[in-house]
């Protein structure tokens, strides 16, 4: 069977003010039907590059993509991404938000409507409704993305570090309700994150990625701990620390190179 | 405290207007400066003539199709200044070749003093208010236009992207982004907009009318009525004010999902 995702040897190059820079280079990743994988890697490293090929919004400058075996060409109509920073439409309250994938493809209103309250009530997020987006807390609003996002029920779910601005708590509550819902209608997602806890406690497996420029995976690592889970509880069995402290060592290095190339940058 | 401060602010307003009739009333001030004590009424009017004035307006309702003209050609300038303004924005927005191609002579016509295209219009839509009109309109389509063309340059790419994931074509990203977006930076333009329909009507009335505000100033003003030209400009700034009032109502209703000064983070 197809993977639901698969890079083969993708390449983006940009053109910079310093020249061309490659940002991803020679990617090859397959990412199975039903697999949770994570993307780890150091800062700046092209992360959402990948992810933007991936969702079609990015042509990459050499390699391709396949989708369930098919090469992607223009946008990825079988994704759902879930952007890093605010990408609701303000002008827009949260349930004509989640209407709106279905109103594109031409649900009738009271259809859409209905669905569309049904997965707030999922999200926790009833008698919302009527809220525009500055009305909602950081955590509520990401909620309605990712209501938004499902309501379509995509097959690949993209997500773009999509908890990094919550606080910590919020953070691990949504982390268990993406698992809950997840493992309730099994979807391939590739989630991105800078935090290795993260990856560890929601994915089948970790892919770690170089520090940029020319960023590839450098290492792969299947999570072989118990399903259902609980991110804020699995971090302490000895199992996580365990395969925490060996993706950590693989790292360690890129991060460090990472870090000197920001520190570089800012002081040039 | 506001009822106070109200209470404060109108007997500001009495006091300017008794300051005023005391130091022009004929007789009232020795003639230092004016060795004709008629000569400051002639020249500043005095305050109770002028209510004398408005109230006459008002009671034998004279006033009213003045005003109802020069309505009409604020609210007609504005709509099709606006209208236009926002069609060109979203098309020289999304269009960057058009943009670059047009952008020298969208700079100069903007940089060009409208007032002066007033006699032209007089020759193309005649005395009515189709003349007026035009030059209300050659005035706000800018603004919006500018406000409209900024906004679309503005609409966050990660929105964007967003809904272009969502499944939206480029017609619906139009219809749903873009428009939006444009629409709103149109309304935060409102009052400005809306303060030039009004300098297009009157500058247009002065210029050559038969009826209107700005024609019944320019009347008494041919006439050395000071007096009427005074009362002329208080009915002109109140019909100002209430237009004003009016554009921050609808501001209120049409902008709900805008993050307002009192209510940042309510929950």
């Amino acid at each position: 069977m197809a993977a639901a995702v698969e890079f083969d040897r993708v390449t983006c190059t940009f053109a910079g003010t310093g020249g061309p820079y490659t940002a991803v280079k020679e990617v090859t990743l397959a990412i199975g039907e039903g697999e949770f994988v994570s993307v780890v890697g150091p800062t700046g490293c092209g992360k959402s590059t990948l992810l933007n090929v991936a969702a079609g919004l990015l042509r990459p400058t050499g390699g391709a993509v396949r989708i369930f075996g098919a090469p992607l060409a223009g946008i990825n109509r079988k994704a759902g991404y879930m952007f890093q920073s605010e990408a609701l439409m303000p002008w827009r309250n949260c349930l004509a938000n989640v209407t709106a994938g279905l109103e594109f493809r031409g649900v009738p209103a009271d259809e859409a409507k209905r669905q569309a309250q049904a997965w707030l009530e999922r999200v926790g997020l009833a008698g919302f409704g009527d809220r525009y987006p500055h009305q909602l807390s950081g955590g509520m609003r990401k909620r309605t993305s990712l209501a938004q996002m499902l309501i379509l029920d995509p097959p690949i779910l993209l997500m773009d570090e999509p908890f990094s601005a919550l606080d910590i708590q919020t953070r691990q509550l949504m982390e268990n309700e993406l698992l809950e819902l997840w493992s309730a209608n099994r979807k391939s997602v590739i989630f991105i994150t800078h935090d290795l806890e993260e990856a560890i406690a929601l994915s089948d497996r970790v892919v770690v990625l170089s520090a940029g420029p020319a960023t590839h995976p450098i290492g792969e690592f299947a999570i072989d701990l118990p399903r259902p889970r609980d991110v804020a509880e699995i971090r302490l069995t000895p199992r996580f620390i365990a395969l925490h402290d060996r993706i950590w060592h693989s790292m360690k290095e890129e991060v460090l190179k990472g870090y000197a190339q920001t520190k570089n940058r800012v002081v040039a | 405290m506001r009822r106070r401060l109200f209470a404060w602010q109108l007997l500001m307003l009495v006091a300017i207007f008794g300051v005023w009739q005391l130091l022009t009333q004929p007789g009232l001030v020795p003639p230092i400066v004016w060795e004709n004590p008629d000569r400051a009424a002639f020249f500043f009017g005095e305050p109770i003539r002028i209510f004398k004035v408005i109230w006459a307006w008002f009671t034998e309702g004279a006033i009213y199709q003045h005003l109802w003209v020069t309505l009409q050609e604020t609210a007609l300038a504005f709509v099709i200044g606006a209208a236009l303004g926002l069609a060109a924005g979203l098309w020289l927005g999304l269009s960057p070749t058009a943009a670059a191609l047009l952008d020298p002579y969208v700079t100069a016509m903007n940089a060009m003093p409208r007032v002066v295209l007033a006699p032209i219009f007089m020759v193309w839509f005649g005395l009515g208010i189709w003349s007026k009109v035009a030059l209300g309109v050659t005035l706000v389509f800018f603004i919006v236009f500018f406000n409209v063309y900024q906004g679309v340059k503005e609409v966050s790419p990660v929105v964007l992207n967003n809904t272009l994931m969502l499944g939206a074509n480029r017609r619906q990203l139009l219809r749903h982004v873009y428009l939006p977006s444009a629409t709103s930076w149109v309304f935060s333009s409102l009052h400005t907009s809306v303060g030039m329909a009004l300098v297009g009507a009157v500058v247009g009335e002065y210029l050559g009318s038969a009826r209107g505000v700005g024609y019944l100033i320019q009347q008494a003003e041919g006439a050395f009525d000071i007096n009427t030209v005074f009362a002329g400009i208080l009915v002109l700034t109140a019909f100002a004010l209430v237009l004003d009032f009016a554009v921050a109502q609808a501001e209120k209703r049409l902008l709900v999902w805008r993050p307002g000064q009192s209510e940042t983070e309510q929950l």
